[in-house]
Parts: structure tokens; C-alpha cells; sequence
């Protein structure tokens, strides 16, 4: 033979699985597109100076704050901003707070009853209930909230008369824009990982279990095919997909975010390599059985789910209860974001990501053994 | 020297349904054999036994004397199979689909050539398996069958759900290389005309058992003179009590189409006591065949049932 290697069904497996996902144009959407998408649409919306807007109640007495001789009303006459509502409504009023720095704030103040803002506080539409308390202002919200809190911080200086943040105070804040600390530095490594494990677990249990069904495994195991040439073929073709895929989205967010990689390239090419290997050998696992496309849609999401909700992908995971992080660290896919995220914003390298790229190789290789022990190839 | 496909006392169950059940079947070097039988008979079951996909629970088979276990891979390389309906990649072309299978066995483009001319796929060379027609498929999976020169070929239904011409196509491909005597091979089929034009042996099988084998002569051979006459009548929707009533001799009836067979062993002396017997109730008769026997007869003979039902 002229050329050994052109001939070798390692290589012939290699090019039917490549040109199986080429072909699919869903593939460059699914796989290229829509991550960037979503950096561009969270980046955007987080990485922007927020303008806040406060949604106020005021207990009024009267329809009219013009007849209310309480503190907050006679503020609301003097600063606010009447917004002309339709007849037999009362007024609403506007206050806008600026600050070029941290954005500005607007309060949105709805005169009421006790009855109608308890339900508009239930709702979600108010953050705060005001109302006139002797001669001052007694201050009514959900102290859980968060918003709600600020809501009322912010609103207590501004009628007390003080700036949001005041000139000497504005002085020490220094909005963190620097590559590394923005939202969109949390979120370009999290969407890489996710990108590769979504495209492991779907890619080949799915294209397995499509095989299965359409009976071909049965077919190829029926000739002198190796079937650990015909694995491997299927993991090299997803890794190296996967490679391509992560490679422009970092383009994409190095253009339009100007994202970085501040640590060791070569410790970040390692754990990827090692993130992709956990999961494709957790994806045979997963399809080693069934034949069923349904009850591989149910297995692949049992996996995904819960490691795209728990490992830190969109928001930290140290939001979830105390008990619950030292187990979601140990999840493979938190193993894996984290490795990458500290590369990429702490400027980390093998010493720190060295051994969750170790465990997550080993996961890989303990599922992919145990799949292939219990892999159904008829 | 041994027999291409040797299968002793051969069991396979699933679950609660006994699918083969004591088969024994042997067939010699270059010869074509038919497992024919209905749905559900157990013929897919045996001939995927016979392709080392499944295992027996029981009894023995051999391939050229060699059994499964420990020869697998030797096994794999002279043998050549189409599966019932297997769905090759979709978007992967003819060419592509032929050129992996040959990997397999280290085959090259020649091969791939060959094979394409020899299932009359050259022009579709470049097409997506998504866009072949049935007949196309088949000639396909045929194709991938016979890339490795198999001495043994094992084709479960290659023709089920194919219109006449393409049925014509494949079955015209599998005469020629009947022809070139190199190759012995099994199919499984439910058409009768398959089993009759292709093969020299026929294996009649029924709920995974073998009812009757032998060439189509030695299983159509008529030892009782028996004949097979088919007639209508001028009696629509006319019940069978009223026609057989007191007939000569049974007449199997269908009163909606009002055809009826009869089958007699002694032609010359029966058929004028037949006419008598239509003249006597006054029935009319519009037309009548007197026919060889067929599989089919066979088929109802041992089982009551017809091949198709």
C-alpha cells in the first residue's frame, strides 16, 4: 500500500466522525454562534454601568401630595419630579440621583394605601414603603433583600440631604474595569468549560446512542474494526471540535472584551485537555447501554444539569448554602472551571491547577473503563 | 472438508419467547441457502447466531470448522453480512461509507472501486446515503457485505420492502456471484420467489424450528400426484357451508372474492366429478387454473398459515 497511514481505519474513522459533525450546519450554530452570543448578551448587560431604578411607595392619606403636609411629601415636592398620571390616579413622582461613576439612581415613587403597597411590595414592584410617621418617615421593607436594602440606604441619604456617595467618599471608589475582575472574565472561562462538556456529553452519548439504534455499531463491530479505534476516534474528533470552539470564543472575547489569559498557556492547554478528557470518558459512561434516544436525553441531562446550575458557571457557587461548596468543588465541572478561571483572571500555572487536571484525567479514564466493561455494542 | 455453516441443536431465548429451538443446519462450500419463513419465525435470530452477534444458549456452530470462540477475528475476515435495516450515516456519501468499511479490513480505493460496479453504484459515488433510495441502501449494504471477498455471506431480508425492480437489481447481483462459485451463502427471507430463484437450499422455518428443508425439487416433489386446482364462481358472498356442503372433497372457500381451492389427488377421475358436483348446485364457474404446487401450498400444508399473514 502506497500510503499506510491513508489506509488505516483510525484515520478513516477519524474522517467519517469529522465530516459527520462538518456536515451538520446546527454544529457551527449550536457550537460556535451561540456561545458567543450568550458572552456578548451577559458581557454587555454586566459589564455596563448600571442605572438603577427604585420602586418607592409612599403612604398617602389624600390623593394629592400637594395636601400632605408630612416630611417625605413636602421632600417629594421640593426635589421630585411630578409624572402626569391619568386622571383619578395620584401622582407619581421622579428623583434621579447621578453619578457618572457608579451610575446614576432613580427613584420611582407611588403614592398609596397600606393595602394596595403590601401587595405591590409582594409582587416584586416596590422595593420600599414609606410613610409619614409624626413628624419623620418610618421606613418599611424586607430586610432579605438585598435590593430592597440599598433601596432604602440610598434613599435615607438622598433626603437627608447628602450625594448617593459623597465627594470625599467617591474619591476612594474605583470601579474594578481591569481585564480579570469584570463579570465577563467570570463568565468567557465558564463558557468555555460548559461549551466542552455540553459538547462531549451531547456529542457522543447522543451520536452512540444514534448509532446503537440505527443498529451501525452492530454493523461496524461486525467486521474486523477495533473497537477502541473506533472510541478513540470518536474522542479525538470531539476534542479537537471542542478545541476549535473554545479557541474562537476566546477571539471573539479578546475583540470585543478584550479578555486575557493572564497565567501559563501551557498549564491552560493541559487542563482543557484534561476537563475533555472527564468528560468524554463520563459520556461513554453514560451511553454505554441504551438504545433508547429518550432515556439518553434523561441520562446526559442527569449529568449536565446539575453541574451547569452548581458549578459556578454563570454566578459563584459560594451563593449556595456552606455545607453544599465543599461538594460542588469536587464536581467535575467545577474542578475544571475553576483550573481555567484561575488561569485565565489569578495568572495561575501547573502548581495550582496541576492536580485538579491530574483528578479530572482520572475521572475520565475510571469512566471510560468502566463504560467500555458494560458498553453494549449490539 | 467442512461444511461453510455447520449450526447443531441450536437454542436462543429471550425472556419468556423461545425464538430458536433445536435448529441443526448444514451447508456446504459455494451452496446458497434460504431460511424461509414468516415474520417472527426465529430467522433473524439464527442468522445473527450463525454472524457471532448473538450467542446461543445452547448447541454448536461452525464456520469452515471454525467455532466463534477464539476465532473471531479470523472469522470476521471471511465472512460478509447485511443486517435487517441498518442505517449507515447519513451525511456521509457512498464512496465514504465504502471506503471506511474497507479500512476495516485494509482494503483500498480498488476495491472500492470494484464494489461499485459491481452493485451498479458508480453515479451515486458522490451522494449522501440520506439521499439513496431503498434499493440503493440495499445495494449498499450489499456492497459493504462483499468488500472482503467473504467466503461466507449472511443476508438477513435484503429485500424486504423493495418494489419488484429493485428486488430484480440485488437478486441479479447475488446470481452472478452464485456463478463465480467462491462464495456459500445464508439468507433469510419471506418471499418464496426469493428462496425459490436464488437458492439450492431451502430451510422452511417456524417458530424457530426447521419444518422442512431440502432443493425445491425434493420439497415440492410429488409423491401423491396431488393438484392444485384454483377456480371462481359466478356466487359472490355465497358462505362456505353452502358451497362445500356435500362436496367430493374439502373445498377451502373465500366467499368475498368466490374463489375456491381445491386439491385433488387424482385428476382424471376427480375433475369430471368435481363438474358434476358445481353442476348438481347449479353454480356457474368463471374461471379455473390447475397449478403446480408452491412453497406457499407447503407452508399452509405444515403450519395452516400463509408465508405473509
Amino acid at each position: 500500500m502506497s500510503n499506510p497511514i491513508r489506509h488505516h481505519q483510525f484515520f478513516h474513522l477519524i474522517a467519517a466522525h469529522a465530516k459527520e459533525i462538518i456536515r451538520e450546519p446546527a454544529v457551527i450554530f449550536w457550537g460556535i454562534i451561540f456561545p458567543m452570543l450568550i458572552s456578548l448578551g451577559l458581557g454587555l448587560s454586566f459589564t455596563q454601568t448600571r442605572d438603577v431604578v427604585h420602586h418607592v411607595g409612599v403612604i398617602s392619606d389624600s390623593a394629592d401630595a400637594g395636601r400632605n403636609d408630612s416630611k417625605i411629601h413636602a421632600f417629594l415636592r421640593e426635589h421630585g419630579q411630578k409624572v402626569s398620571e391619568p386622571a383619578g390616579h395620584a401622582p407619581k413622582y421622579r428623583l434621579t440621583v447621578e453619578n457618572p461613576q457608579l451610575g446614576d439612581t432613580t427613584f420611582v415613587f407611588t403614592q398609596t394605601d397600606w393595602k394596595t403597597a403590601t401587595v405591590l411590595l409582594k409582587r416584586d414592584r416596590l422595593h420600599l414603603i414609606v410613610e409619614p410617621a409624626g413628624g419623620g418617615i418610618e421606613y418599611h421593607f424586607d430586610p432579605r433583600n438585598p435590593d430592597a436594602e440599598l433601596a432604602y440606604l440610598k434613599l435615607t441619604k438622598a433626603i437627608s440631604g447628602r450625594p448617593v456617595a459623597s465627594p470625599e467618599i467617591a474619591g476612594n471608589i474605583e470601579p474594578l474595569t481591569v481585564t480579570g475582575t469584570r463579570y465577563i472574565d467570570f463568565l468567557v472561562p465558564g463558557l468555555i468549560t460548559m461549551g466542552a462538556m455540553m459538547s462531549c456529553m451531547w456529542g457522543i452519548s447522543y451520536g452512540m446512542i444514534d448509532k446503537r439504534s440505527k443498529k451501525l455499531l452492530r454493523r461496524m463491530v461486525a467486521t474486523p474494526m477495533r473497537k477502541s479505534n473506533f472510541l478513540m476516534a470518536l474522542m479525538v474528533v470531539r476534542i479537537g471540535m471542542n478545541i476549535i470552539e473554545a479557541v474562537l470564543l476566546f477571539i471573539f472575547a479578546y475583540l470585543v472584551f478584550d479578555i486575557a489569559v493572564q497565567g501559563s498557556i501551557a498549564a491552560l492547554i493541559v487542563i482543557f485537555l484534561a476537563g475533555n478528557i472527564a468528560f468524554c470518558g463520563i459520556a461513554i459512561f453514560v451511553s454505554s447501554r441504551t438504545a433508547n434516544t429518550e432515556v439518553g436525553n434523561g441520562l446526559v441531562n442527569a449529568v449536565v444539569l446539575p453541574m451547569t446550575v452548581m458549578s459556578g458557571i454563570f454566578f459563584s457557587y459560594h451563593n449556595f448554602p456552606d455545607w453544599s461548596v465543599p461538594f460542588i468543588q469536587k464536581l467535575p465541572l467545577t474542578l475544571f472551571t475553576d483550573g481555567i478561571r484561575s488561569i485565565f483572571n489569578e495568572g495561575a500555572g501547573f502548581v495550582e491547577t496541576g492536580i485538579p487536571a491530574a483528578i479530572l484525567v482520572a475521572v475520565g479514564g475510571i469512566f471510560f473503563s468502566l463504560g467500555l466493561r458494560v458498553f453494549r455494542w449490539h | 472438508m467442512a461444511p461453510a455453516v455447520e449450526v447443531q441443536d441450536v437454542y436462543k431465548s429471550f425472556k419468556n419467547v423461545r425464538a430458536v429451538s433445536g435448529v441443526d443446519l448444514g451447508i456446504e462450500s459455494g451452496r446458497f441457502a434460504a431460511l424461509l419463513g414468516p415474520n417472527g419465525a426465529g430467522k433473524t435470530t439464527l442468522v445473527e447466531m450463525i454472524e457471532g452477534i448473538q450467542k446461543p444458549d445452547r448447541g454448536e456452530i461452525r464456520i469452515h470448522g471454525m467455532p466463534w470462540k477464539g476465532n473471531e477475528q479470523r472469522l470476521r475476515h471471511i465472512i460478509g453480512l447485511s443486517l435487517q435495516e441498518t442505517r449507515f450515516i447519513d451525511k456521509l456519501s457512498v464512496w465514504e461509507i465504502l471506503r471506511l468499511f474497507a479500512s476495516f479490513f485494509s482494503l483500498g480505493k480498488k476495491r472500492v472501486n470494484e464494489i461499485l460496479e459491481l452493485v451498479g453504484l458508480e453515479d451515486k459515488r458522490q451522494a449522501w446515503v440520506v439521499n439513496l433510495s431503498g434499493g440503493q441502501r440495499q445495494r449498499l449494504a450489499l456492497g459493504i457485505a462483499l468488500l472482503n471477498h467473504p467466503r461466507v455471506l449472511l443476508l438477513d431480508e435484503p429485500t424486504t420492502g423493495l418494489d419488484p425492480n429493485a428486488r430484480r437489481e440485488i437478486w441479479s447481483i447475488l446470481l452472478d456471484l452464485k456463478k463465480r462459485a467462491e462464495t456459500s451463502m445464508v439468507l433469510t427471507t419471506h418471499y418464496m420467489e426469493e428462496a425459490e430463484k436464488l437458492c439450492d437450499h431451502i430451510l422452511i422455518i417456524d417458530q424457530g424450528r426447521v419444518l422442512r428443508e431440502g432443493s425445491l425439487d425434493q420439497l415440492l416433489a410429488d409423491d401423491t400426484q396431488e393438484k392444485i386446482i384454483e377456480f371462481t364462481l359466478d356466487a359472490a358472498g355465497l358462505p362456505e357451508e353452502t358451497v362445500s356442503a356435500g362436496a367430493p372433497f374439502s373445498i377451502d372457500w373465500d366467499s368475498y372474492n368466490a374463489r375456491g381451492t381445491v386439491i385433488l389427488d387424482h385428476i382424471e377421475s376427480q375433475l369430471p366429478e368435481f363438474f358434476e358436483f358445481l353442476h348438481q348446485k347449479n353454480l356457474h364457474m368463471k374461471n379455473m387454473e390447475c397449478r403446480k404446487k408452491t412453497l406457499d401450498d407447503l407452508f399452509i400444508e405444515l403450519t395452516g398459515r400463509r408465508l405473509h399473514e
